[in-house]
């Protein structure tokens, strides 16, 4: 048991440990270390929102994981990596406030209510937030049922940010493609575990 | 087998940044002092030549790489300063190697300038296909540092090296039904691995109406930063339209074709919405999907702050003229 026990831990730092180091290799390019290329400040956001965007699917792959390999211990890893999701939409959007657009707050209103690639991430960081906040053991225990139907909200979070990428890209849609592949798997997955379930009722 | 050879510039054959910023002082005090002539002033002997010792060199019409020397300056905008050299070669849309801005200068070493063809057929006198040495034949190069503003609201200052446009299509003799120009880059899937992808319409194809194509801005383009064009960066001929969008100046160029009618031009056919056949810049039309009205210049590092894009880039006392019996809301 304590084996066990002691492996899981190990297994949730390294975990841990894997979502900090984006922003760790991030932080050591801007110091010099390797190069953020002639265009800085897009790299920071680019990097930022694709590592947000990857650690939203990889949240969403912990259920099918769970359900598949009846590892029930998986479901500790979530919390952590929907977290870790929420920390990197967020400096991603503080990025390109503070440094894309220098605090230009009449610009970064147009860019919110008329550019639709942009509504669309704020609308999920904006979704992303009472999730973050419920995301402890106590509202866990608190909210019960509505906890579990509050945090499927992350299906529309991660769909809004696959659409975001999709509609940022200029003309190559190539990874964008990729992405909205990943993603449809993943919410496939769940449509197909909810049919099963109709069709199972039905029967009785 | 077939070996290919690395036809990319040594890091020895690069001017030094110090070095050309050096020379640019020293250009300025000339200037200013009247010591030399800039390029108002009559016309010198051709200019193109390797580093010319001894009589040999001389007779080579164009080098194939490495510096160009005896550039005419040409006066305006002396001030600029230019973008880092890493960052003109290093960050560079051309799609013909791939959709990253990085790919082109990891890729484009198979790119080979040399021998280079031009085409040139439609409403000219004198068509025919003509090699890139007949091409640049008695023209004197010079030295232009132009504002270079990308239509992704990122911009750069290149010191470019080249000759107007217009000198040479004037030699084609272009017809009176020549309201337009048509140019083509290269497409050998062979030697620009991003042609096999339909990301846009290949060969890539810009155009300008002829009066743009023949005013004076108008820069057909050989080098940049004292040398050569490095392969990423357009060799061994390219646009340079400084007050139009980025992807207006187009590189490579095998092919020029005088136009009766307004020509296809790739980022038009592949989005016609969200890409003009005019593409001036204008900060007073935005792209449907971002922002037109300021610009990141490349270089400043991570805190540095947009600065507002200017109509035609800077160039409207220049080039307004072209475009006074047009809307430019709705010719974008």
């Amino acid at each position: 048991m304590t084996v066990r026990r002691r492996f899981h831990a190990l297994v949730k730092a390294f975990i841990l440990g894997a979502c900090i180091i984006p922003l760790i290799h991030l932080i050591a390019r801007a110091n010099g270390l390797g190069d953020l290329g002639a265009n800085p400040i897009q790299e920071v956001l680019h990097t930022l929102g694709k590592t947000g965007l990857n650690l939203t699917l990889i949240t969403l792959m912990i259920t099918p994981l769970r359900k598949e390999t009846n590892f029930y211990w998986l479901v500790s890893l979530r919390r952590m990596l929907g977290l870790s999701a929420f920390f990197y939409a967020l400096l991603h959007a503080l990025t390109y406030v503070a440094l894309d657009q220098g605090f230009m707050w009449s610009s970064l209103y147009i860019d919110v209510t008329q550019r639709p690639y942009i509504t669309l991430g704020a609308l999920a960081l904006l979704i992303m937030i009472p999730l973050a906040i419920t995301s402890t053991k106590a509202s866990q225990r608190r909210l019960g049922r509505i906890w579990k139907k509050l945090h499927r909200l992350i299906y529309l979070i991660a769909s809004l940010g696959v659409l975001h990428f999709f509609l940022q890209a200029k003309i190559d849609v190539a990874e964008p493609i990729i992405y909205s592949i990943a993603l449809l798997l993943l919410l496939g997955y769940r449509a197909n575990t909810w049919l099963k379930r109709q069709q199972a009722t039905r029967k009785q | 087998m077939l070996i290919k050879r690395q036809r990319g510039i040594k890091t020895s054959e690069i001017t030094a940044e110090s070095t050309f910023r050096k020379r640019r002082m020293l250009l300025k005090t000339a200037l200013a002092m009247g010591l030399i002539q800039s390029a108002n002033s009559s016309a010198q002997d051709n200019l193109i030549s390797l580093e010319a010792k001894d009589s040999d060199t001389r007779k080579k019409p164009f080098p194939e790489n490495g510096q160009i020397n005896n550039l005419k300056i040409w006066r305006g905008d002396i001030d600029l300063e230019s973008t880092p050299f890493e960052d003109v070669t290093g960050y560079n849309n051309y799609y013909e190697f791939g959709t990253g801005k990085t790919d082109p200068a990891r890729y484009a070493h198979t790119l080979e300038p040399h021998p280079w063809n031009v085409t040139v057929e439609g409403e000219a006198n004198k068509t025919g296909t003509y090699a890139l040495e007949d091409i640049l034949k008695g023209h004197v190069l010079e030295e232009r540092v132009y504002r270079f503003r990308c239509v992704e609201a990122w911009s750069m200052v290149v010191p470019w090296i080249g000759f107007p446009l217009a000198d040479l299509l004037r030699k084609f003799e272009p017809t009176s039904r020549a309201n337009y120009v048509q140019f083509f880059t290269l497409n050998e899937p062979e030697q620009m691995p991003g042609v096999r992808y339909p990301v846009l319409r290949w060969p890539y194809r810009e155009g300008l109406t002829i009066a743009e194509a023949m005013h004076p801005l108008t820069l057909l383009t050989v080098g940049l930063y004292g040398q050569v064009l490095p392969n990423q960066n357009g060799a061994p001929l390219r646009l340079i339209v400084p007050w139009k969008y980025g992807f207006k100046s187009i590189k490579s160029i095998v092919r020029i074709r005088f136009m009766q009618d307004q020509p296809q031009t790739s980022w038009n056919m592949a989005n016609a919405r969200e890409y003009g056949f005019y593409s001036n810049v204008n900060p007073g039309k935005d792209h449907p999907r971002w922002s037109q009205a300021t610009e990141r210049v490349l270089g400043g590092g991570l805190f540095s702050a947009r600065i507002p894009t200017r109509l035609f880039n800077g160039y409207a006392e220049e080039v307004a003229s072209l475009y006074t019996s047009l809307d430019l809301n709705t010719n974008y």
